[in-house]
């Protein structure tokens, strides 16, 4: 029984920590997020060659470092830790997740040692106006014409998915609904009758895009699993991009906790530090509770997620994972951004402060992907019906 | 990270669960889920019976060190047997403050002669022992004990006056330890010492408290020079709170990591009433059932992330501070979720005057396990304090 990380895995935290202490300040974040690409080029860059941190779990044939989910988490979890913006949640818990799960042979070899290189950037749509996350959610349609697919629909809520190059669709055939008849394609963001439109959104560092499809005719080449017959790979790059989002969630509510700690410490009321008095302990108390509890469903569904990719057997647990962890990390973080706020008081509710970023990004990240409660009703469905 | 257990561990648990399904049969088949939350004061012979026979099997103190008669088990293979205990629907411990407390401070803090006059006692499962802490002004402010021990010099005997409170299974019991004020002007933590005495005295009468499921499982322990000899102190007079705390850190520690199975039984308890009256329908009820199976789940991950974070001196680990909170609320409300569950029908009785389904003993008895062993109030100053390094509260009487 080992629930804890290797020595290689505690010095991939580390490194990714005091590389995004550098890269992420507080100046860096707000420079990102006042743009409409939503992230700096040159941090990327480096990000991408320095580092590699896009090719960590992708396999070495492919370009990339052939680790695990658990090292992916690992990062996840410091970059949201550390608000960092950037498409690499987009491109590589979406794009390059869809690929290892979905993708064919041609496909993988095409794109992802492109992502491993950090020469393109990748995303998924398969969101309509329902705004729902399940099957449901698939609204945009696919017809067959001469052996072509012709795509039509709007996405909304892509992320990042007016700087990608690379867009993983999902599709429908006219007269289906739920998880039937649903395909899977990647396009090129440049492909004719591909349009996408930023959209601005109230948390400011994670950037959002619809996506309008109109008559775009792609070739068998960017069919990706069966036609018509794809849901359970697009159920399992969902599930895992899920995993993602929970990791880092409790980076987040992590630091939403130091920082009031640290502030609690240093504000001085009636004589005496405020992180003296009980009404502020106690809050402090159950936001620790909440992120270490957190953090305990994120790991847990990180060996899961791994087991996704190894074949094993723990990953049958996957979808109850993914909730589990979603639906606590969700709720967790957006509570502790909340109390957060009111443990700075006033100052908390400044935009000097970093807070309102956090309990921003809190809320952005709860209602993607299924929100807390979203996630519970898929877990009494699994107990109940 | 590695999620599943070694092959030898996973050998213990199928000896384990293969000896509790041979043996809990016959006579202590009625036994089976029996003696839980709200429902510790029933078979008290048969579950004394019961701790004998697991004696027998080698089951109790199998966390002790083998020199003293235990099994030197890992954390991970207690946790197992905890496990399998609470899975097999094995009774509510009658000894379980004897082996999990009392044991591991002796071998700890006592004298080799107090281990060899009691541990055999508690090994084979005969002797009971009940704790002698809280006092009607020393509840979360332990350290305001009044009680007190004389020394007297024409008997050689300590004796000891004073009443403690909350002492659970007191009325079953044949040894009680205490905490008791050796220093007459002594304040606080300073000037205490660890006694151990025999119950059946003169100088020791025990009442029942009455509680709000209406039975009585704590009770009230009155000491009216109460004998102790002269070599029943552990440790030297005005140490006696060094070695209580060392026995609060084995209470906190891994005894409780286990409870999850149990947990789980009582869970499923639920899941089935609300499939059977149909409140599973009920969108708030389900949100609620789910909400319970993610808090045990993660409870499980909690667990097996301080088992793997266990540091040399076996010790758990900072995440472990939130442990309690974290188990004591998530009972709470599931006995809440319990009666949401049941409805209308959650108000009826077995039978008068006071006699409780096993939901409602739930219900009203995990309203307990918020106070007991540290109240939540109590936990959030420790997780403020020791986890997050806040200042501590003030201390006006030391």
């Amino acid at each position: 029984m080992e629930f804890s990380f290797t020595e290689e895995q505690l010095m991939i935290r580390d490194t990714a920590e005091s590389f995004l202490k550098e890269v992420s300040t507080s100046s860096a974040i707000r420079n990102a997020m006042e743009s409409e690409r939503g992230f700096n080029d040159n941090t990327w860059q480096r990000l991408c060659t320095e580092m590699g941190w896009q090719a960590t779990h992708i396999p070495e044939e492919y370009g990339g470092f052939g680790l695990g989910y658990v090292e992916l988490v690992i990062m996840l979890e410091q970059m949201g830790q550390y608000l960092f913006c950037s498409p690499f949640f987009s491109t590589v818990c979406l794009g390059a997740n869809a690929l290892l799960i979905a993708g064919s042979e041609a496909q993988k070899q095409r794109y992802l040692p492109q992502i491993c290189e950090g020469s393109i950037t990748a995303t998924l749509a398969y969101t309509g106006s329902s705004g729902s996350w399940d099957a449901n959610a698939v609204d945009a349609t696919v017809s067959v014409k001469d052996n072509e697919y012709v795509l039509n629909g709007t996405y909304r809520y892509v992320p990042n998915g007016h700087t990608a190059d690379v867009i993983i669709v999902a599709a429908r055939n006219t007269d289906t609904s739920g998880q039937n008849g649903i395909s899977l394609f990647v396009l090129d963001a440049n492909t004719q009758g591909v349009s996408c439109e930023y959209l601005p959104t109230m948390d400011q560092t994670k950037k959002q895009a619809q996506i309008v499809l109109e008559n775009v005719v792609v070739s068998e080449q960017a069919l990706m699993g069966e036609y018509a017959n794809a849901w359970p790979l697009l159920d399992k790059i969902i599930n895992l991009a899920t995993i993602a989002t929970a990791a880092e969630q409790v980076g987040g509510a992590q630091q939403v906790l130091d920082l009031s700690v640290e502030y609690g410490k240093e504000r001085v009321q009636f004589g005496r530090p405020i992180a003296g008095f009980q009404a502020v302990k106690h809050q402090a108390a159950d936001m620790m509770l909440r992120t270490e509890v957190g953090r305990s469903a994120v790991y847990y569904a990180a060996c899961v997620g791994q087991a996704v990719f190894d074949g094993d057997e723990l990953a049958g647990e996957l979808k109850e994972a993914a909730s589990v962890a979603k639906s606590y990390c969700s709720d967790g973080y957006f509570k502790n951004a909340g109390d957060a706020i009111q443990l700075h008081g006033g100052v908390g509710f400044t935009w000097e402060y970093d807070v309102h970023l956090y309990f921003k990004r809190a809320k952005s990240s709860q209602v993607f992907l299924g929100n807390g409660a979203y996630h519970r009703e898929r877990i009494a469905s699994i107990l109940l019906d | 990270m590695k999620l599943s257990f070694s092959e030898k561990d996973e050998a213990f648990r199928a000896e384990v669960a293969q000896w509790l399904n041979d043996n809990l049969v016959g006579e202590f088949a009625q036994l089976k889920f029996r003696g839980g939350p709200g429902d510790e004061h029933m078979f008290p012979e048969e579950r004394k019976q019961w701790e004998t026979k697991l004696a027998e099997g080698g089951w109790i103190g199998i966390a002790w060190p083998e020199e003293y008669g235990g099994r030197g088990c890992s954390i991970e293979q207690q946790v197992i047997f905890n496990e399998e205990y609470a899975r097999a629907g094995a009774p509510g411990r009658v000894g379980h403050i004897g082996e999990g407390l009392t044991g591991p401070t002796l071998i700890a803090f006592g004298s080799e002669e107090q281990k060899q006059r009691y541990l055999p006692g508690i090994i084979s499962g005969t002797d009971l022992w009940c704790q002698g802490y809280s006092e009607p002004g020393a509840g979360s402010d332990l350290s305001n004990v009044r009680t007190k021990a004389v020394f007297d010099e024409a008997s050689g005997k300590w004796l000891i006056t004073g009443q403690k409170v909350w002492t659970s299974l007191a009325h079953e019991s044949d040894y009680v330890f205490v905490i008791a004020r050796t220093d007459p002007g002594s304040k606080g933590h300073k000037g205490l010492g660890f006694f151990l005495l025999n119950m059946d005295q003169p100088g020791i009468e025990v009442r029942g408290i009455k509680q709000l499921t209406g039975t009585s499982e704590f009770n009230e322990v009155f000491f009216d020079n109460a004998e102790c000899d002269a070599q029943d102190i552990v440790g030297q007079p005005g140490e006696g709170w060094a070695v209580a705390m060392g026995l609060l850190g084995f209470e906190r520690g891994v005894s409780t990591l286990g409870q999850q199975m149990q947990f789980q039984n009582e869970l499923d308890e639920v899941i089935v009433a609300a499939k059977a009256n149909g409140s599973h329908q009920d969108p708030t009820i389900r949100q609620r059932i789910a909400d319970a199976h993610i808090g045990l789940k993660i409870m499980r991950y909690n667990s097996l992330r301080m088992l793997s974070g266990n540091g040399d001196d076996g010790s758990l680990q900072k995440e472990a501070l939130i442990y309690k909170l974290f188990w004591a609320t998530w009972h709470r409300d599931l006995g809440e979720l319990a009666m949401d569950v049941i409805g209308p029908e959650a108000e009826i009785l077995t039978a008068a005057p006071y006699e409780l389904t096993r939901m409602q003993a739930l219900y009203l008895f995990v309203r307990s396990d918020t106070i007991y062993g540290g109240t939540n109030e109590i936990q959030r100053n420790i997780i403020a304090e020791r986890g997050l390094g806040m200042p501590k509260e003030p201390r006006p009487n030391v």
